[in-house]
């Protein structure tokens, strides 16, 4: 297998992937903070993609972090070859922000980006990074196999 | 590393401190032989110290089965379940504190009995309980019916049913009148779905959740035989039985202790015949109808001190808390009864 960029995003993503007891404690830190548990999932892994697809609802109401995992592990089973993150929101007023995220779920091949250089006017260069998995068609990415 | 400690005795097993196993085990080097154990039962010195009391202390089983002596009037049966649950959770995690590894038990449980014998009040406690007995780890009680379960179109029922069950986790999800997810005359009825959610959860996330179903006798043991495999994921099916009369009487008492009355001494008297009455007529609903009852009293006094205030007495605080013998005695109970030339129609509850 060729060489890959393991992409780092949100809390947590220079460590080891967590486990799933981490994922668990994680979870219930956030809920013991009164944050909502969202999970979100997406194959293109640009880092100015903040838009992933949400997996089901958020959940405000849940008391244990176990409820959490059950969807995490659900949203594997469904895209094993995307990337998945859990989003811990904290709906204070005046807060109303993302508190804490992390990617429980990543492809099993990270091809990494391109750079691209764009020569403009008065001999500028424009560099834009694109990821090699975007090349294919949304749903195609990481081998197609989901 | 040589002081003793009498009362608390050090934890066992893999992954405990190296400083204190050493004490039980006294040869240094212990803890390097716990890493790869295979079977810890061969390790464990027979006669080692679990340290019992510790626990005992830490599983609050005392002050959990004195509050249910206390807010619970009878129900021995329910209460001599409860205490050998804890019993059992509490021997489970000594075992488990000298690396005994045991499964988790199943705690589910099925309550059947009588209206009003207080089905409900316990599975409410139940959650509260489980927690001090650290079975459950937030111990919130959920509580769901057909409605909330039960989906009205394709497709609607998995998410809504595991909605629930995401959100009793940690805790008692209280399935009340359970006979009514499932219909088995009507096989395009949705209730199969949740079913067979349920019974994948009772037996896979055992230590996520426990679930209570309850409901009538007669109704629950044929929703049992409806759904085979239900009956054995519950093990704990526990009968509410009916209320004897002087049991009647004493939550009665509890009932308006709680609510900060008290009964005249000839009142007492009157309850009595008044509870003696009612049980024989239709539709009597053990506990509900006793604060039925207590509920109709205050109303009956309420009336008596409005109208004596209205011919210009002064009220005390002792006139507000009495409930008196007339105020039991103008019951329709003692006039035959609500029901009694038409007892087929339906009423309100009489009182």
């Amino acid at each position: 297998m060729t060489t890959g960029v393991r992409i780092t995003q949100g809390t947590f993503s220079y460590l080891p992937e967590l486990t799933d007891d981490e994922i668990r404690a994680q979870i219930q830190y956030g809920i013991d903070n009164g944050w909502a548990v969202a999970i979100e999932f997406t194959d293109d892994p640009h880092p100015r993609n903040v838009y992933w697809d949400m997996w089901g609802m958020p959940m405000f109401d849940i008391e244990d972090a176990a409820a959490g995992l059950l969807e995490v592990n659900r949203c594997r089973k469904a895209y094993p070859n995307r990337y998945i993150r859990v989003s811990l929101y904290n709906a204070t007023l005046t807060k109303q922000t993302v508190a804490l995220q992390f990617i429980v779920n990543r492809p099993p091949h990270e091809p990494g980006f391109r750079l691209l250089r764009q020569e403009t006017t008065d001999r500028i260069v424009r560099y834009t990074l694109e990821p090699y998995a975007a090349r294919d068609p949304h749903g195609e990415r990481y081998d197609g196999s989901d | 590393m040589g002081e003793s400690k009498p009362v608390e005795s050090p934890p066992l097993g893999p992954g405990a401190p190296p400083r204190e196993t050493a004490e039980v085990y006294g040869t240094p080097g212990t803890e390097d032989r716990f890493k790869d154990l295979a079977d810890p039962m061969r390790d464990i010195p027979d006669d080692a110290d679990v340290g019992a009391e510790g626990v005992f202390e830490d599983s609050h089983i005392a002050e959990v089965l004195d509050s249910l002596d206390d807010e619970l009037i009878a129900l021995a049966e329910v209460k001599a379940r409860i205490g050998e649950i804890a019993a059992l959770l509490m021997i489970d995690r000594l075992r488990r504190k000298i690396g005994l590894d045991a499964d988790v038990p199943t705690l589910h449980m099925s309550f059947t009995g009588n209206p009003g014998t207080g089905k409900t009040t316990v599975a409410m406690k139940m959650g509260q309980i489980l927690y001090k007995l650290g079975y459950v780890r937030k111990g919130h009680l959920v509580t769901a019916t057909r409605d909330d379960l039960v989906g009205q179109y394709v497709g609607h029922t998995a998410p809504k049913t595991r909605e629930v069950l995401k959100r009793a986790m940690g805790g008692v999800l209280f399935i009340d009148e359970a006979y009514h997810i499932y219909r088995v005359d009507n096989e395009r009825d949705y209730g199969q779905e949740t079913v067979e959610m349920l019974l994948q959860v009772m037996e896979n996330q055992r230590e996520d959740l426990v679930v209570i179903m309850a409901g009538y006798k007669d109704h629950m043991d044929r929703f049992f035989s409806d759904v085979p495999g239900l009956s054995s994921r519950i093990a704990h099916h526990i009968d509410f039985p009916d209320y004897s009369v002087d049991e009647l009487m004493d939550i009665a008492l509890l009932m308006a202790e709680s609510q900060r009355y008290r009964l005249a001494p000839d009142a007492e008297k009157a309850l009595m015949d008044y509870l003696e009455l009612r049980m024989k007529q239709p539709r009597f609903a053990n506990g509900r109808s006793v604060r039925n009852a207590l509920d109709r009293f205050r109303m009956h006094q309420a009336i008596r001190l409005y109208k004596s205030a209205e011919r210009g007495r002064k009220l005390t605080k002792k006139d507000l808390v009495t409930i008196e013998d007339a105020d039991i005695r103008q019951s329709r109970v003692f006039k035959g009864g609500v029901y009694a030339r038409d007892s087929d129609q339906e009423r309100p509850d009489p009182s």
